[in-house]
Protein backbone atom coordinates (compact mmCIF):
# COMPACT_ATOMS: atom_id res chain seq x y z
CA UNK A 1 0.00 0.00 0.00
CA UNK A 2 1.64 3.86 -1.14
CA UNK A 3 2.71 5.80 1.72
CA UNK A 4 2.19 9.01 1.18
CA UNK A 5 3.18 12.35 2.79
CA UNK A 6 1.39 15.59 2.22
CA UNK A 7 0.89 19.08 3.73
CA UNK A 8 -2.70 19.47 4.70
CA UNK A 9 -3.73 22.93 5.78
CA UNK A 10 0.03 23.58 7.35
CA UNK A 11 0.55 19.91 9.07
CA UNK A 12 2.41 17.26 7.45
CA UNK A 13 0.39 14.02 7.21
CA UNK A 14 1.87 10.62 6.43
CA UNK A 15 -0.83 8.12 5.49
CA UNK A 16 -0.96 4.75 4.04
CA UNK A 17 -3.42 4.36 1.37
CA UNK A 18 -5.15 2.30 -1.51
CA UNK A 19 -3.51 3.50 -4.84
CA UNK A 20 -7.59 3.59 -5.69
CA UNK A 21 -8.48 6.43 -2.58
CA UNK A 22 -9.27 9.93 -4.06
CA UNK A 23 -7.94 12.79 -2.58
CA UNK A 24 -11.52 13.52 -1.36
CA UNK A 25 -11.70 10.27 0.24
CA UNK A 26 -8.64 10.72 2.24
CA UNK A 27 -9.37 14.54 3.19
CA UNK A 28 -13.30 13.40 4.71
CA UNK A 29 -12.51 9.78 6.01
CA UNK A 30 -9.09 9.78 6.78
CA UNK A 31 -8.25 12.86 7.99
CA UNK A 32 -11.98 14.11 9.18
CA UNK A 33 -11.67 17.48 7.28
CA UNK A 34 -15.50 16.85 6.05
CA UNK A 35 -15.97 20.69 5.09
CA UNK A 36 -15.07 19.10 1.80
CA UNK A 37 -18.18 17.91 0.19
CA UNK A 38 -19.11 15.39 -2.47
CA UNK A 39 -21.31 16.03 -4.82
CA UNK A 40 -21.51 14.24 -7.72
CA UNK A 41 -18.58 12.38 -7.47
CA UNK A 42 -18.41 12.86 -11.00
CA UNK A 43 -16.01 15.71 -11.58
CA UNK A 44 -19.17 17.97 -12.47
CA UNK A 45 -20.25 19.97 -9.13
CA UNK A 46 -17.56 21.26 -7.54
CA UNK A 47 -18.63 20.84 -4.27
CA UNK A 48 -15.09 19.00 -3.23
CA UNK A 49 -12.58 22.13 -4.54
CA UNK A 50 -9.49 21.89 -2.35
CA UNK A 51 -6.48 23.50 -3.41
CA UNK A 52 -3.30 21.46 -4.59
CA UNK A 53 -0.61 23.49 -4.62
CA UNK A 54 -2.55 26.59 -4.37
CA UNK A 55 -4.69 25.83 -7.78
CA UNK A 56 -7.84 24.97 -7.13
CA UNK A 57 -9.07 21.06 -8.67
CA UNK A 58 -12.00 18.61 -7.97
CA UNK A 59 -10.77 16.01 -5.01
CA UNK A 60 -13.08 13.75 -6.20
CA UNK A 61 -11.01 13.46 -9.68
CA UNK A 62 -7.38 13.37 -8.19
CA UNK A 63 -6.23 10.04 -6.19
CA UNK A 64 -4.43 10.32 -2.66
CA UNK A 65 -1.32 9.09 -4.52
CA UNK A 66 -1.46 11.87 -6.66
CA UNK A 67 -0.67 14.26 -4.20
CA UNK A 68 2.31 12.67 -2.65
CA UNK A 69 4.46 15.82 -1.62
CA UNK A 70 2.26 18.62 -2.26
CA UNK A 71 0.28 21.34 -0.04
CA UNK A 72 -3.38 20.54 0.64
CA UNK A 73 -5.40 23.33 1.55
CA UNK A 74 -9.57 22.81 2.53
CA UNK A 75 -12.22 24.85 3.80
CA UNK A 76 -11.13 24.05 6.97
CA UNK A 77 -7.66 25.85 5.88
CA UNK A 78 -9.32 28.98 4.87
CA UNK A 79 -11.48 29.96 7.65
CA UNK A 80 -10.46 32.03 11.10
CA UNK A 81 -10.91 30.03 14.17
CA UNK A 82 -13.84 31.97 14.85
CA UNK A 83 -16.26 33.85 12.39
CA UNK A 84 -15.65 34.12 8.96
CA UNK A 85 -13.02 35.14 6.21
CA UNK A 86 -13.95 38.26 4.07
CA UNK A 87 -15.16 35.99 1.04
CA UNK A 88 -17.66 33.75 3.82
CA UNK A 89 -18.50 37.20 5.06
CA UNK A 90 -19.51 38.21 1.91
CA UNK A 91 -21.32 34.66 1.09
CA UNK A 92 -23.32 35.75 4.47
CA UNK A 93 -23.91 39.00 3.60
CA UNK A 94 -25.16 38.26 -0.18
CA UNK A 95 -27.20 35.51 0.65
CA UNK A 96 -24.84 33.94 -1.47
CA UNK A 97 -26.04 29.90 -0.36
CA UNK A 98 -29.80 28.53 0.69
CA UNK A 99 -28.37 25.11 1.46
CA UNK A 100 -24.78 25.50 1.94
CA UNK A 101 -23.80 22.18 0.15
CA UNK A 102 -21.60 23.59 -2.86
CA UNK A 103 -20.56 26.44 -0.57
CA UNK A 104 -17.37 24.96 0.64
CA UNK A 105 -16.18 24.63 -2.96
CA UNK A 106 -17.60 27.73 -3.91
CA UNK A 107 -15.46 29.36 -1.46
CA UNK A 108 -12.48 27.21 -2.54
CA UNK A 109 -12.96 28.29 -5.92
CA UNK A 110 -13.47 31.59 -5.68
CA UNK A 111 -10.28 32.15 -3.32
CA UNK A 112 -8.01 30.72 -6.08
CA UNK A 113 -10.39 33.04 -8.67
CA UNK A 114 -9.34 36.69 -6.46
CA UNK A 115 -5.77 35.59 -5.49
CA UNK A 116 -4.98 35.29 -9.62
CA UNK A 117 -7.16 38.29 -10.68
CA UNK A 118 -8.05 40.22 -7.07
CA UNK A 119 -10.15 42.51 -9.68
CA UNK A 120 -12.49 40.14 -11.79
CA UNK A 121 -15.13 41.95 -14.07
CA UNK A 122 -18.62 39.91 -13.30
CA UNK A 123 -17.98 37.99 -16.45
CA UNK A 124 -14.65 36.68 -15.08
CA UNK A 125 -16.27 35.78 -12.05
CA UNK A 126 -19.05 33.62 -14.21
CA UNK A 127 -16.47 32.21 -15.93
CA UNK A 128 -14.49 31.30 -12.89
CA UNK A 129 -17.59 29.68 -11.45
CA UNK A 130 -18.34 27.49 -14.23
CA UNK A 131 -17.18 24.31 -12.75
CA UNK A 132 -18.98 24.49 -9.49
CA UNK A 133 -23.07 24.32 -9.31
CA UNK A 134 -25.42 25.22 -6.99
CA UNK A 135 -28.82 24.33 -7.27
CA UNK A 136 -30.26 26.94 -4.69
CA UNK A 137 -29.42 30.35 -5.46
CA UNK A 138 -29.09 31.05 -9.63
CA UNK A 139 -26.15 32.18 -8.90
CA UNK A 140 -26.36 36.00 -9.18
CA UNK A 141 -26.04 35.99 -5.16
CA UNK A 142 -22.71 33.65 -5.53
CA UNK A 143 -21.10 36.46 -8.14
CA UNK A 144 -22.55 39.28 -5.86
CA UNK A 145 -20.63 37.98 -2.76
CA UNK A 146 -17.43 37.04 -4.99
CA UNK A 147 -17.84 41.05 -6.11
CA UNK A 148 -18.60 42.17 -3.07
CA UNK A 149 -15.53 40.25 -1.47
CA UNK A 150 -13.19 41.27 -4.01
CA UNK A 151 -13.48 44.64 -3.44
CA UNK A 152 -13.50 44.36 0.53
CA UNK A 153 -10.07 42.24 -0.60
CA UNK A 154 -8.42 45.17 -1.78
CA UNK A 155 -9.13 47.76 0.26
CA UNK B 1 -13.18 1.76 -8.38
CA UNK B 2 -10.92 -1.87 -8.06
CA UNK B 3 -7.77 -1.38 -6.60
CA UNK B 4 -4.15 -1.08 -9.03
CA UNK B 5 -0.27 -0.45 -8.59
CA UNK B 6 0.56 3.38 -8.77
CA UNK B 7 4.10 3.97 -10.15
CA UNK B 8 5.46 7.40 -11.15
CA UNK B 9 8.95 6.76 -13.44
CA UNK B 10 10.90 9.98 -13.38
CA UNK B 11 11.99 9.12 -17.49
CA UNK B 12 10.23 8.07 -20.54
CA UNK B 13 12.28 5.16 -20.39
CA UNK B 14 10.79 3.90 -17.51
CA UNK B 15 7.62 4.52 -17.93
CA UNK B 16 7.42 2.29 -20.76
CA UNK B 17 9.03 -0.37 -19.39
CA UNK B 18 6.29 -0.10 -16.38
CA UNK B 19 3.89 -0.29 -18.96
CA UNK B 20 5.29 -3.31 -20.70
CA UNK B 21 5.74 -4.98 -17.35
CA UNK B 22 1.87 -4.49 -16.43
CA UNK B 23 -0.81 -7.15 -17.27
CA UNK B 24 -3.12 -3.80 -18.10
CA UNK B 25 -0.94 -1.03 -17.30
CA UNK B 26 -2.59 2.36 -18.72
CA UNK B 27 -1.09 5.93 -18.59
CA UNK B 28 -1.89 8.74 -16.24
CA UNK B 29 -1.73 12.12 -17.44
CA UNK B 30 -3.90 14.55 -15.49
CA UNK B 31 -7.04 12.29 -14.96
CA UNK B 32 -10.15 14.31 -15.61
CA UNK B 33 -11.02 11.15 -17.89
CA UNK B 34 -9.68 8.11 -16.91
CA UNK B 35 -10.48 9.13 -13.46
CA UNK B 36 -14.47 9.36 -13.89
CA UNK B 37 -14.25 6.64 -16.14
CA UNK B 38 -12.89 4.40 -13.35
CA UNK B 39 -15.32 5.54 -10.82
CA UNK B 40 -18.33 4.05 -13.55
CA UNK B 41 -16.49 0.94 -13.80
CA UNK B 42 -16.12 1.54 -17.61
CA UNK B 43 -12.64 1.04 -17.34
CA UNK B 44 -10.20 -1.55 -14.29
CA UNK B 45 -6.53 -1.01 -15.58
CA UNK B 46 -4.25 -3.54 -13.43
CA UNK B 47 -1.41 -0.54 -13.14
CA UNK B 48 -1.41 3.36 -13.39
CA UNK B 49 1.52 4.76 -14.74
CA UNK B 50 1.62 8.26 -13.48
CA UNK B 51 3.58 10.67 -16.07
CA UNK B 52 3.45 13.40 -13.84
CA UNK B 53 7.01 12.73 -12.77
CA UNK B 54 8.70 13.47 -16.26
CA UNK B 55 9.77 16.84 -16.45
CA UNK B 56 10.99 16.23 -20.13
CA UNK B 57 6.54 16.45 -20.80
CA UNK B 58 6.36 19.93 -19.37
CA UNK B 59 7.92 21.94 -21.18
CA UNK B 60 6.27 25.28 -23.46
CA UNK B 61 8.65 26.66 -26.37
CA UNK B 62 7.71 29.45 -28.50
CA UNK B 63 9.41 30.52 -31.59
CA UNK B 64 8.39 33.20 -34.61
CA UNK B 65 7.54 29.77 -36.49
CA UNK B 66 6.01 27.24 -34.13
CA UNK B 67 4.71 26.59 -30.79
CA UNK B 68 5.83 23.24 -29.02
CA UNK B 69 3.86 22.26 -26.17
CA UNK B 70 4.81 18.67 -23.86
CA UNK B 71 2.27 16.72 -23.34
CA UNK B 72 2.09 17.06 -19.74
CA UNK B 73 1.08 20.79 -19.70
CA UNK B 74 -2.34 21.35 -18.27
CA UNK B 75 -4.55 23.45 -20.27
CA UNK B 76 -4.16 26.22 -17.38
CA UNK B 77 -0.59 26.43 -18.13
CA UNK B 78 -1.16 27.00 -22.06
CA UNK B 79 -4.13 29.29 -21.31
CA UNK B 80 -1.53 31.43 -18.61
CA UNK B 81 1.48 31.27 -20.97
CA UNK B 82 1.92 35.15 -22.54
CA UNK B 83 4.28 33.75 -25.57
CA UNK B 84 1.41 31.19 -26.37
CA UNK B 85 -1.36 33.96 -26.23
CA UNK B 86 0.99 36.35 -28.61
CA UNK B 87 1.87 33.68 -30.84
CA UNK B 88 -1.36 31.71 -31.32
CA UNK B 89 -4.13 33.49 -29.96
CA UNK B 90 -6.78 31.73 -30.73
CA UNK B 91 -5.02 28.18 -29.50
CA UNK B 92 -4.56 30.24 -25.83
CA UNK B 93 -8.41 31.16 -26.62
CA UNK B 94 -9.04 27.10 -26.74
CA UNK B 95 -7.23 26.10 -24.28
CA UNK B 96 -9.10 28.87 -21.49
CA UNK B 97 -12.11 27.37 -22.18
CA UNK B 98 -11.81 23.43 -21.73
CA UNK B 99 -13.81 22.51 -19.41
CA UNK B 100 -13.64 24.83 -16.37
CA UNK B 101 -10.93 25.69 -13.99
CA UNK B 102 -10.63 22.85 -12.19
CA UNK B 103 -10.25 20.49 -15.08
CA UNK B 104 -7.55 23.09 -16.59
CA UNK B 105 -5.79 22.80 -13.68
CA UNK B 106 -5.46 18.91 -14.31
CA UNK B 107 -6.07 17.80 -17.34
CA UNK B 108 -3.32 17.97 -20.37
CA UNK B 109 -2.60 18.39 -23.80
CA UNK B 110 -1.13 15.08 -24.36
CA UNK B 111 -4.29 13.35 -22.63
CA UNK B 112 -6.59 15.61 -24.67
CA UNK B 113 -5.52 14.21 -27.52
CA UNK B 114 -4.33 10.63 -26.95
CA UNK B 115 -7.64 9.97 -25.62
CA UNK B 116 -9.64 11.78 -28.59
CA UNK B 117 -13.04 12.27 -27.44
CA UNK B 118 -15.19 13.79 -30.04
CA UNK B 119 -16.54 16.68 -28.32
CA UNK B 120 -12.77 17.69 -27.12
CA UNK B 121 -11.47 21.14 -27.88
CA UNK B 122 -7.68 20.38 -28.50
CA UNK B 123 -8.23 18.44 -31.21
CA UNK B 124 -9.84 20.59 -33.84
CA UNK B 125 -6.84 23.10 -33.02
CA UNK B 126 -4.41 20.69 -33.79
CA UNK B 127 -6.25 19.25 -36.86
CA UNK B 128 -6.40 22.63 -38.19
CA UNK B 129 -2.87 24.07 -37.42
CA UNK B 130 -1.52 21.03 -39.08
CA UNK B 131 0.25 20.29 -36.03
CA UNK B 132 2.94 17.29 -35.60
CA UNK B 133 2.53 15.09 -32.80
CA UNK B 134 6.21 13.68 -31.12
CA UNK B 135 5.77 10.36 -29.46
CA UNK B 136 8.59 8.49 -27.92
CA UNK B 137 9.02 6.38 -30.68
CA UNK B 138 8.07 8.83 -33.85
CA UNK B 139 6.81 11.81 -35.41
CA UNK B 140 2.93 12.01 -36.27
CA UNK B 141 1.05 14.65 -38.94
CA UNK B 142 -1.73 15.64 -37.42
CA UNK B 143 -4.10 13.98 -40.67
CA UNK B 144 -2.66 10.68 -39.83
CA UNK B 145 -3.40 10.67 -35.98
CA UNK B 146 -7.09 11.24 -35.52
CA UNK B 147 -8.37 8.02 -36.91
CA UNK B 148 -11.76 7.74 -35.34
CA UNK B 149 -13.71 7.92 -31.88
CA UNK B 150 -11.68 7.83 -28.94
CA UNK B 151 -9.14 6.09 -31.83
CA UNK B 152 -5.61 7.78 -32.58
CA UNK B 153 -2.66 5.94 -34.27
CA UNK B 154 -1.39 5.59 -30.76
CA UNK B 155 0.14 2.17 -30.45
CA UNK B 156 0.04 0.05 -27.24
CA UNK B 157 2.22 1.75 -24.68
CA UNK B 158 2.71 4.68 -27.25
CA UNK B 159 3.93 8.06 -25.11
CA UNK B 160 3.08 11.25 -26.75
CA UNK B 161 6.15 13.28 -25.46
CA UNK B 162 5.11 17.09 -26.96
CA UNK B 163 2.76 18.64 -29.69
CA UNK B 164 4.49 21.56 -32.20
CA UNK B 165 1.97 23.85 -33.93
CA UNK B 166 3.24 26.04 -36.42
CA UNK B 167 2.26 29.40 -36.20
CA UNK B 168 -0.55 30.49 -38.59
CA UNK B 169 -1.15 33.72 -40.25
CA UNK B 170 -4.69 33.77 -38.60
CA UNK B 171 -6.49 31.88 -36.93
CA UNK B 172 -9.56 31.42 -34.90
CA UNK B 173 -11.85 29.11 -32.66
CA UNK B 174 -15.55 29.13 -32.13
CA UNK B 175 -17.53 26.75 -29.95
CA UNK B 176 -21.49 26.11 -28.75
CA UNK B 177 -20.59 25.08 -25.58
CA UNK B 178 -22.58 22.01 -23.64
CA UNK B 179 -23.25 24.14 -20.79
CA UNK B 180 -23.60 21.39 -18.27
CA UNK B 181 -19.83 20.04 -19.23
CA UNK B 182 -18.59 23.06 -21.68
CA UNK B 183 -17.96 20.15 -24.24
CA UNK B 184 -18.39 20.99 -27.35
CA UNK B 185 -21.96 20.35 -29.18
CA UNK B 186 -20.02 21.67 -31.96
CA UNK B 187 -16.60 23.72 -32.21
CA UNK B 188 -14.59 24.45 -35.57
CA UNK B 189 -10.84 25.79 -35.84
CA UNK B 190 -10.41 28.06 -38.89
CA UNK B 191 -6.63 28.66 -39.56
CA UNK B 192 -4.66 30.14 -42.36
CA UNK B 193 -0.83 30.10 -43.19
CA UNK B 194 0.77 32.14 -46.01
CA UNK B 195 3.17 29.42 -47.81
CA UNK B 196 6.17 30.73 -49.47
CA UNK B 197 4.48 29.69 -53.43
CA UNK B 198 2.36 32.58 -52.64
CA UNK B 199 -2.00 32.22 -52.03
CA UNK B 200 -3.23 30.82 -48.53
CA UNK B 201 -3.65 27.51 -47.29
CA UNK B 202 -6.27 27.42 -45.30
CA UNK B 203 -7.72 24.29 -42.86
CA UNK B 204 -10.95 24.12 -41.57
CA UNK B 205 -11.33 21.48 -38.39
CA UNK B 206 -14.44 20.52 -36.47
CA UNK B 207 -14.77 19.13 -33.00
CA UNK B 208 -17.86 17.45 -31.73
CA UNK B 209 -20.12 17.51 -33.93
CA UNK B 210 -19.12 13.92 -34.91
CA UNK B 211 -17.57 10.78 -33.81
CA UNK B 212 -13.65 12.48 -34.55
CA UNK B 213 -12.32 16.05 -35.32
CA UNK B 214 -12.93 16.45 -39.56
CA UNK B 215 -11.92 18.41 -42.17
CA UNK B 216 -14.27 21.04 -44.61
CA UNK B 217 -12.52 21.03 -48.05
CA UNK B 218 -15.40 22.78 -49.20
CA UNK B 219 -15.00 25.77 -46.42
CA UNK B 220 -11.30 25.81 -47.34
CA UNK B 221 -10.86 25.91 -50.60
CA UNK B 222 -14.01 28.89 -50.02
CA UNK B 223 -11.67 30.49 -47.65
CA UNK B 224 -8.75 30.49 -49.73
CA UNK B 225 -10.56 32.31 -52.27
CA UNK B 226 -11.83 34.96 -49.44
CA UNK B 227 -11.44 34.42 -46.05
CA UNK B 228 -14.10 36.13 -44.96
CA UNK B 229 -17.39 34.85 -43.35
CA UNK B 230 -19.28 35.99 -45.59
CA UNK B 231 -17.42 33.16 -47.95
CA UNK B 232 -18.86 30.66 -45.99
CA UNK B 233 -22.88 31.68 -47.10
CA UNK B 234 -24.13 28.60 -48.46
CA UNK B 235 -21.78 25.67 -47.51
CA UNK B 236 -23.22 23.43 -45.49
CA UNK B 237 -22.07 20.12 -44.19
CA UNK B 238 -24.42 16.55 -44.78
CA UNK B 239 -25.71 15.46 -41.91
CA UNK B 240 -25.89 11.96 -42.40
CA UNK B 241 -22.28 11.28 -40.44
CA UNK B 242 -22.89 13.56 -37.56
CA UNK B 243 -24.28 12.97 -33.67
CA UNK B 244 -27.59 12.22 -32.38
CA UNK B 245 -27.33 11.91 -29.04
CA UNK B 246 -29.60 13.38 -25.78
CA UNK B 247 -27.81 17.09 -26.44
CA UNK B 248 -28.53 17.74 -29.93
CA UNK B 249 -29.67 16.02 -33.29
CA UNK B 250 -27.46 16.28 -36.14
CA UNK B 251 -29.14 18.65 -37.79
CA UNK B 252 -29.06 21.28 -35.08
CA UNK B 253 -25.24 20.23 -34.92
CA UNK B 254 -25.17 20.58 -38.67
CA UNK B 255 -26.19 24.41 -38.26
CA UNK B 256 -24.01 24.97 -35.59
CA UNK B 257 -21.09 24.37 -37.43
CA UNK B 258 -21.81 26.81 -40.11
CA UNK B 259 -22.10 29.44 -37.37
CA UNK B 260 -19.62 28.69 -35.25
CA UNK B 261 -17.05 28.36 -38.77
CA UNK B 262 -18.21 31.91 -39.41
CA UNK B 263 -17.22 33.44 -35.94
CA UNK B 264 -14.18 31.37 -36.18
CA UNK B 265 -13.59 33.39 -39.21
CA UNK B 266 -14.53 36.61 -37.73
CA UNK B 267 -12.24 36.17 -34.86
CA UNK B 268 -9.37 34.95 -36.84
CA UNK B 269 -9.67 38.30 -38.92
CA UNK B 270 -9.28 40.35 -36.13
CA UNK B 271 -12.88 40.77 -34.36
CA UNK B 272 -13.33 40.06 -30.72
CA UNK B 273 -13.24 37.03 -29.44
Amino acid sequence: MPKITLTVNNETVTKDVEARTLLVELVREGLGLTGTHIGCDTSQCGACVVHVNGAPVKSCTMLAVQADGTEVTTVEGVSPKSGLNPLQQAFNEHHGLQCGFCTPGMVMTATALLKANPDPTEAEVRHGLEGNLCRCTGYQNIVDAVMAAAKTMRS
Amino acid sequence: MDDFSYQKPKNLSDAVAAFGDAEDGTFLAGGQTILPVMKLGLAAPSAMIDLSGIDDLQSISVTDAAVSIGAMVTHNAVAASKDVANAIPALSFLAGNIGDPQVRMRGTLGGSIANNDPAADYPAAVLALGATITTDKRQIAADDFFTGMFDTALEDGEIITSVEFPVPDAAGYAKFANPASRFALAGVFVARSLVEAGGDTVRVAVTGAGPCTFRIAEMEAALAEDFSAAALDGITVASDDLNTDMHASAEYRRHLIGVMAKRAVDTANGDKQ
